[in-house]
């Protein structure tokens, strides 16, 4: 039997031939993402703004401006009414009552008892409600529970490797979270705090792409010391293309399963993992790498220190234009 | 070399065989597993409310108040302390958060002091009194309550809450439930199987404070519809409408209960049925001894149910509560009143409930991706790395089980905690990967079999290392700060992360350690 081989032997691609355009490209990216975050906001689900949603499974599909109609009509406020997963699964979004927690309680009896009425054979799957205080807590949370991780992991890589590794894998996390945001921003697709957690996954997963090429990077500067930095950057990323082929298909056969065949619930939740694995091997290549060029990595700065402040600032102030 | 000693293969297997004996009960219905002698290991994997059905509510006590009851509580003792000692006081205020009186003898102001530092407590550990007492401008006596004094009355009053909280969600002690506190001022409830929560809620929502007061026959019922009360009484509304004037001391009140029972009076209405215990019956008894054919009123939450009059004195320490009402909340006042008082009111302010067939749904649908996703990644990387794809397959399955049989015990599997099983298998694979990557590498480069492979895991183990870590921190953040199901995703991914290690690297290795041993000339990968 024949293996099966999904890069060849041998290869060798001129990734960073292509860098100064991949960055334009990303720049762009970035700033069309944060602009769209500015501008259209993200979709935020009742975790993060508070409120009440309830979740139904029709007997059969339901006409969602009938539904919109007839929920409207208990004067609950202003619902808004989604398919989610299939046509027979709607979701139900009311506002935070004004009365409190007691008016909220009452909200969701009030919807459950006119659905049973109107549409038999329904079932109420689901009912969540978050008071603003800890949708803003949970918005808090999130958002600390991201930044942290980014700071602990380039702390981490900037530990074992050296500081213009740390500063290549920040931008790439910058760069990975930024889009996945944008991409959120950009469909509306509701943001809960499963996309958070999908986000943190995808600090730590995004970086090991990132790591395994980094590692490459470290045992050829030590290998070979007088190879270009550029060179050696292709070099070390073909040398590991078939790994980054093979592992990336393989999480695309896990999480591709799971988007189609997985429950409807968590779909937020994989969308925002397939998104990071394609962005974030992008961004290993294009963001990750270049960085590295851009930041003077020589072989110096691998070996054993005379003095250990020659890989810091010296260079930083010395060379400010590409390679 | 890749010398892997006898020790370190019956070491393996061992740890393997164990793993997999804790997930095998997860394989079986729990009446099965439920048989099985107590040597076996018999814990089920523990299902999450968004997989099993339940409902979930987080409770905020209202803390302001605590402090409050505080200040009026130590108002009480110093007046009765002062009435003692026969010492004249003016001007009491609790207002600004703080006890503050005049002492009319400035003679008596070291005596009032000592008498008001005696009703202070030292808090533990900081150092502090409960209250602090000075005196201003020479006979003003302040009482300031301490950071850690208030800190230590909150704790208190949780700790209590959730104690109240337990024993009216779960009466019997039968059902499953979690009640726990989070934070400073929160209680975790949740339910397992619970689809309406409205009646937990009803429950919940009463801090169920009852006492019994004399009806203040003297208040001209003019007073009392303007809601103005002689000094000593109060005015407070009836259950039924209308108010009342009632005395403020309390002759009895509910903590001095053993037993509420919902029964049926003589006209078949549902009544609550108490019964006082030693000291509350005597005190009881000597109430209604001295106030017969007088009304007393039955108040809950400061809300009088009803004011009958003392028909004759009652000895026995029994009682039955009347007022308008349904079986229904005659159960659950006499839940209410036997789990005791809430200390602080409890709002509840996030509420999650999953319908049982949602739960289904989605276990069946999340393990039909997470076969179809593992069988398509088995097949790869059989197709892709020959025998040691194979290798590298039954690693994944074993990390698989070994997932569930060390979860089993300790921790709850929630729907993004399946996402994260998933997850886990694709980068599972990863560590096989750059292994066989870099060992077709090196054989490649022309080195031996011998020497590709154990160069292969050589030169791997940083790259495995490092990237392994990066997820175990942001795993840890995620548990550290998730909340509810994403905790679980997070478990699952750092114990996915420590197994698949473990299965990828180390039973990985010894495999071809056992292949190797036949010294084979020919390295296909």
């Amino acid at each position: 039997m024949r293996l099966l081989k999904l890069i060849p032997d041998d290869t060798n691609l001129d990734f960073l031939r292509w860098r100064n355009v991949a960055i334009a490209i990303s720049t762009l990216l970035i700033i069309a993402s944060i602009a769209l975050i500015a501008v259209r906001g993200l979709n935020f689900g009742v975790d993060f703004a508070g409120g009440q949603v309830v979740r139904t499974t029709f007997a059969q599909p339901p006409e969602l401006d009938k539904l919109r109609e007839d929920v409207t009509a208990l004067g609950l406020g202003d619902p808004s009414v989604s398919e989610f997963g299939s046509p027979r699964e709607i979701s139900i979004r009311l506002p935070l009552p004004e009365g409190g927690e007691g008016g909220a309680n009452a909200a969701a009896s009030k919807v459950r008892q006119a659905l049973q009425q109107k549409y038999p054979g329904v079932r109420i799957d689901a009912v969540d409600t978050v008071s603003g205080k800890v949708s803003e807590e949970l918005i808090w949370d999130g958002a600390l529970a991201l930044l942290l991780s980014a700071i602990g992991i380039v702390i981490y890589i900037w530990i074992r490797f050296e500081w213009q590794f740390g500063v290549g894998a920040m931008f790439s996390l910058f760069h990975d979270v930024t889009l996945t945001l944008g991409f959120f921003a950009l469909t509306q697709m509701e943001f809960d705090l499963n996309v958070v957690a999908a986000l943190l996954t995808l600090i730590g997963y995004s970086l090991n792409d990132t790591i395994v090429i980094y590692d490459r990077v470290r045992e050829n500067l030590r290998k070979y010391r007088k190879m270009d930095i550029v060179s050696l950057l292709n070099l070390s990323m073909n040398e590991t293309l078939s790994r980054t082929v093979a592992t990336n298909f393989a999480m695309l056969l896990a999480l591709g399963s799971l988007m189609i065949l997985g429950p409807s619930v968590i779909q937020s939740f994989t969308t925002a993992l397939l998104i990071s694995v394609i962005v974030g091997t992008y961004s290993t290549v294009y963001i990750a790498a270049p960085w590295l060029v851009w930041l003077k990595v020589d072989s110096d700065s691998f070996l054993p220190k005379n003095n250990t402040t020659t890989s810091g600032g010296e260079r930083m102030t010395s060379h400010n234009e590409g390679y | 070399m890749l010398d892997f000693p006898r020790w370190k293969i019956w070491a393996t297997t061992l740890a393997c065989l164990f793993g997999i004996a804790l997930a095998v009960p997860s394989f079986f219905p729990e009446s099965v597993v439920a048989k099985w002698p107590s040597f076996v290991p018999r814990s089920q994997i523990n299902l999450g409310l968004d997989l099993a059905g339940g409902s979930h509510l987080l409770l905020e006590g209202d803390t302001s108040d605590v402090a409050k009851q505080r200040l009026d509580q130590m108002e009480d003792i110093m007046r009765s302390e002062l009435r003692r000692a026969k010492i004249e006081v003016g001007d009491m205020s609790t207002a600004g958060g703080r006890l503050s009186f005049l002492v009319r003898n400035p003679a008596q102001v070291d005596g009032v002091r000592e008498i008001a530092n005696n009703q202070t407590q030292p808090v533990a550990l900081t150092g502090q009194r409960t209250f602090n007492v000075e005196v201003v401008d020479g006979s003003r006596m302040v009482l300031t309550p301490t950071q850690s004094g208030i800190a230590e009355a909150l704790d208190n009053a949780m700790k209590t809450a959730r104690e109240v909280v337990y024993n009216r969600v779960d009466p019997e002690g039968t059902k499953e439930v979690t009640v726990i506190r989070q934070g400073k001022d929160r209680i975790l409830v949740q339910v397992p199987g619970l689809q309406d929560p409205e009646g937990l809620k009803a429950l919940l929502g009463k801090t169920a404070r009852l006492e019994f007061k004399m009806v203040d026959q003297n208040a001209s019922p003019d007073q009392v519809a303007q809601g103005r009360a002689p000094v000593g009484s109060q005015v407070l509304p009836m259950a039924g409408g209308g108010r009342i004037a009632v005395l403020r001391r309390a002759m009895v009140n509910g903590d001095q209960l053993v037993d509420a029972q919902q029964t049926f009076d003589q006209n078949n209405q549902p009544v609550v049925s108490i019964r006082f215990d030693g000291r509350g019956s005597k005190a009881f008894a000597r109430v209604t001894q001295q106030n017969v054919n007088k009304p007393f009123a039955i108040v809950l939450d400061n809300v009088v149910l009803s004011a009958p009059n003392i028909q004759e004195p009652i000895l026995g320490g029994q009682a039955n509560i009347s007022g308008s009402f349904t079986v229904q909340s005659a159960t659950d006042l006499a839940i209410q009143l036997r789990s005791g008082k809430l200390p602080v009111e409890l709002k509840v302010i996030e509420e999650r409930t999953v319908g049982p067939d949602l739960g289904k749904d989605s276990i069946r649908k999340a393990v039909i991706a997470g076969i179809v996703g593992t069988v398509g990644i088995l097949l790869f990387m059989w197709l892709t790395y020959g025998r040691f794809g194979l290798y590298a397959n039954i690693a994944l399955v074993l990390n698989v089980i070994v997932i569930l049989g060390i979860m089993a015990p300790f921790a709850t599997l929630t729907l993004p905690g399946i996402a994260g099983f998933v997850l886990t298998v694709g980068a599972a694979v990863d560590a096989n990967v750059i292994i066989n990557e870099r060992i077709r590498e090196e054989h490649r480069r022309g080195r031996r079999v011998m020497d590709a492979v154990q160069h292969g895991y050589d030169e791997a183990r940083t790259a495995i290392f490092d990237a392994n870590i990066t997820n175990v921190i942001a795993g840890l953040l995620l548990y550290y700060f998730g909340s509810g199901p994403v905790k679980g995703f997070a478990v699952v991914m750092m114990i996915g992360i420590a197994t698949s290690v473990f299965t990828a690297v180390t039973v990985t290795r010894m495999f071809v350690s056992l292949w190797l041993r036949k010294r084979p000339t020919e390295l296909r990968i």
